[in-house]
């Protein structure tokens, strides 16, 4: 931490010394993270876990990257993170950061946490939503001063939604876990089902509580049975029973949705578009592969340090009329400048499809028009969502 | 002196049998890590050179003899003969190197160390490593002012050109663009530099004298949707009159007045077309199409798209031999 302050005001003075146009006042911008990830209760799957940091090092290399851009421009960034263990904890640390005068956050926590969070914010406070997919925080539980960097589980179904359809495979059959986020998952698969010309032939609730890892090849088999179906799409989040589905089906279909092949924000086998780049810078500070979470706190990062390269100051309010306006657009390792829906502060974004080793596609397709872009092909599209942030 | 070169290497060549007598273009496959070789007479590759892994950036030192690769994922910079077409050098690049341009002075290299955030300059006579020179996020675009004056660097997550001084290897200026730039390419007589934005998708016109931006100009492909609509490589015919942006995954080539600025055409080449070349008398102009694997040839007089040719996998960077 020192080095990188250490490197920060040499820049500093390199900028100083050199005759830079852009040159602004010198400028520090403090940004606030907190992360709460509840306990996701005893996993059968759980072969290999999720890093604890998910989310935590995305914004680091952000800032990283903010600082290196900072540092021709007299700009230094700074990160306040709390990695909290409850949802008490998180909104503690959000108070005592705003008296402390950070007004530009990221939050990776759940929504109901994160809507305790946004009810305190006002204009003087930018709240970036890097971890909650819920739908109705981008359906009628918008906040003015809420942006989202993570897709909705609207967006993720839409991909996969797509992708079947222009596979011609669209009699699927579905399985849901018991859990809140297994349900809003297979709502918004429902949802896009419909959008996108699809038969749920079967709609089966998943309630075996045996251990599959001795039992999966006997009592998928059974589960899954069905007349016929094109593929099995899984809606479990935590990762629960899905990775026993693929191979233990009744017929020989792919699995898709949570596990088997999925839709995500990020993965380590996207490449293209200089995201090989990317994925080296973070290997190289975290040690692992940069997932979804990472992601959407690298792109709630990145879009602050771009506002504040244009605007040269650090104010939520500007900031937020900037995200907002023709000027943005952030290139984001994903072939498209990304721009953020005026009506929700929902983050566009091409969707990866991903097996764990490869990349399969990348949402939207071609074919599914759009008046404004394709990518709003995926999600709550202007008319389907109440919410009106900037009027 | 390098009618001379030209004359042992193709005594050499003719030594060796090659076939190919004809003018030549050098492409850079990412994905095969090979070389393709295309005889610009006949629009047929004649030859397939194994090199380093993932080749990007090419470019033909000053007296036409040698061909320098970035290797990308050997972290090196290799130099292939072209008389014999064998690798027969290494040069020191600094990690990750993708892009780089040479002094007129055919000594000094600048590498872009696109993992790194170094632009690295290298003396290619002895392999000294003569300055590494910290610039932003994800360098990638480097272009030496023909005057020799200038080493220009774009950073892509930066979003910005370094202006370096080539005396002092150190930045005097920055110029924040749009999002992503990728290349920049001076007039023949240094006094403008064009630098393509990809995300951006924008050209900004660079006033050399006062390294102040003059304009900056957007591209309307009909019919495909804006965000697909990427400038990258940028090539300038010697005559002042065109200038030519690659737009990536729209396909298409743009054709730019090069006084005005105006877009004169739009021309469809292959899929993500990424560099672009001309050949020796400025008749032909060859582009890299990443995705569909091959080379788009476009008659310049008639602005129209006459041949592809299919290359390795991946094609990236395209030089054509004005000597062969």
């Amino acid at each position: 931490m020192p080095h990188r302050y250490l490197k920060a005001f040499t820049g500093l003075l390199a900028a100083t010394v050199l005759s830079n146009s852009a040159l602004a006042e010198p400028l520090e911008v403090g940004i606030g993270y907190i992360q709460w990830i509840p306990d996701q209760g005893p996993v059968l799957s759980n072969v290999i876990p999720e890093p604890e940091d998910a989310g935590l090092k995305g914004a680091e290399l952000a800032l990283q990257d903010n600082s290196t851009t900072g540092k021709f421009l007299g700009q230094t960034y700074t990160l306040e993170s709390t990695v909290a263990d409850s949802g008490e904890a998180a909104i503690a640390a959000f108070d005592s950061m705003r008296r402390k005068g950070v007004g530009l956050f990221v939050v990776n926590a759940p929504a109901q946490t994160l809507k305790a969070i946004t009810a305190s914010a006002n204009e003087e406070t930018l709240i970036f939503n890097a971890g909650a997919k819920d739908d109705e925080l981008r359906t009628n539980g918008c906040h003015a001063n809420m942006l989202h960097t993570m897709p909705s589980y609207a967006m993720l179904t839409d991909a996969l939604g797509q992708w079947l359809n222009q596979r011609r495979w669209d009699e699927v059959f579905l399985i849901t876990g018991p859990t809140e986020a297994d349900k809003g998952w297979a709502d918004a698969f429902r949802r896009a089902a419909k959008r996108f010309g699809l038969e749920i032939v079967e709609d089966k609730p998943w309630t075996f509580d045996a251990d599959l890892r001795r039992t999966a090849s006997k009592e998928l088999p059974l589960f899954t049975q069905a007349s016929d179906y094109d593929a099995v799409v899984v809606a479990d989040v935590r990762g629960d029973f899905g990775e026993y589905v693929p191979f233990n089906t009744w017929l020989p279909r792919p699995v898709v949705g949570t596990q088997g092949m999925s839709p995500v924000a990020w993965h380590r086998v996207v490449e293209s578009w200089g995201a090989a780049q990317l994925q080296n810078r973070f290997r190289e500070l975290a040690g692992r592969d940069m997932n979804s979470e990472d992601y959407a706190a690298w792109a709630a990062i990145r879009s602050i340090g771009i506002a504040v390269t244009d605007l040269g100051n650090a104010n939520p309010d500007a900031i937020r009329s900037f995200l907002f306006s023709d000027k943005f657009q952030l290139a984001a390792f994903k072939g498209r400048k990304l721009t953020y829906r005026d009506w929700n502060g929902q983050l566009r974004q091409p969707i990866p499809l991903v097996h764990p080793r490869g990349l399969v596609a990348r949402a939207p397709f071609e074919g599914f028009l759009h008046p404004n872009t394709e990518m709003d092909t995926l999600g709550f599209d202007r008319p389907e969502s109440e919410c009106r942030i900037n009027g | 002196m390098i009618s001379l070169f030209k004359h042992t290497a193709l005594a050499t060549m003719i030594g060796l049998s090659t076939p190919a007598l004809a003018s030549l273009a050098y492409v850079s496959n990412e994905k095969d890590n090979t070389l393709s070789v295309i005889d610009t007479d006949s629009m047929e590759v004649v030859d397939t050179i194994d090199v380093g892994a993932r080749p990007r950036g090419i470019l033909l030192s000053k007296d036409y003899t040698k061909l320098y690769i970035c290797a990308s994922d050997d972290d090196t910079v290799q130099v292939l003969d072209l008389a014999t077409r064998k690798i027969i050098d290494t040069l020191p690049s600094g990690e990750d190197p993708e892009q780089f341009a040479l002094h007129p002075n055919n000594k000094h290299l600048y590498i872009s160390n696109e993992d790194d955030a170094i632009v690295t300059v290298v003396d290619v006579t002895n392999k000294d490593v003569l300055a590494q020179i910290n610039v932003g996020i994800e360098p990638e675009g480097m272009a030496v002012s023909p005057d020799g004056k200038w080493a220009v660097n774009t950073s892509e997550t930066t979003s910005m050109l370094h202006w370096i001084n080539t005396e002092t290897f150190e930045i005097e200026k920055n110029i924040v663009v749009g999002q992503r730039p990728r290349h920049v390419e001076f007039s023949k007589d240094s006094k403008i530099a064009w630098a393509s934005a990809e995300i951006g998708g924008t050209v900004h016109i660079i006033d050399v004298g006062n390294l102040e931006q003059i304009h900056e100009m957007s591209f309307k492909v009909p019919g495909v949707n804006q965000d697909r609509v990427q400038p990258v490589g940028i090539e300038l015919t010697d005559d002042g009159k065109y200038a030519f942006v690659a737009l990536g995954p729209s396909n298409h080539v743009a054709v730019v007045d090069a006084q005005t600025y105006e877009v004169l055409d739009y021309l469809l080449v292959g899929s993500r077309v990424w560099q672009l070349d001309l050949d020796k008398d400025q008749k032909h102009l060859f582009t890299t199409n990443g995705v569909s694997g091959d080379v788009s040839v476009i008659d310049v007089a008639e602005l129209k798209v006459i041949k592809s040719i299919k290359v390795g996998r991946y094609p990236w960077g395209v030089v054509v031999d004005p000597t062969s």
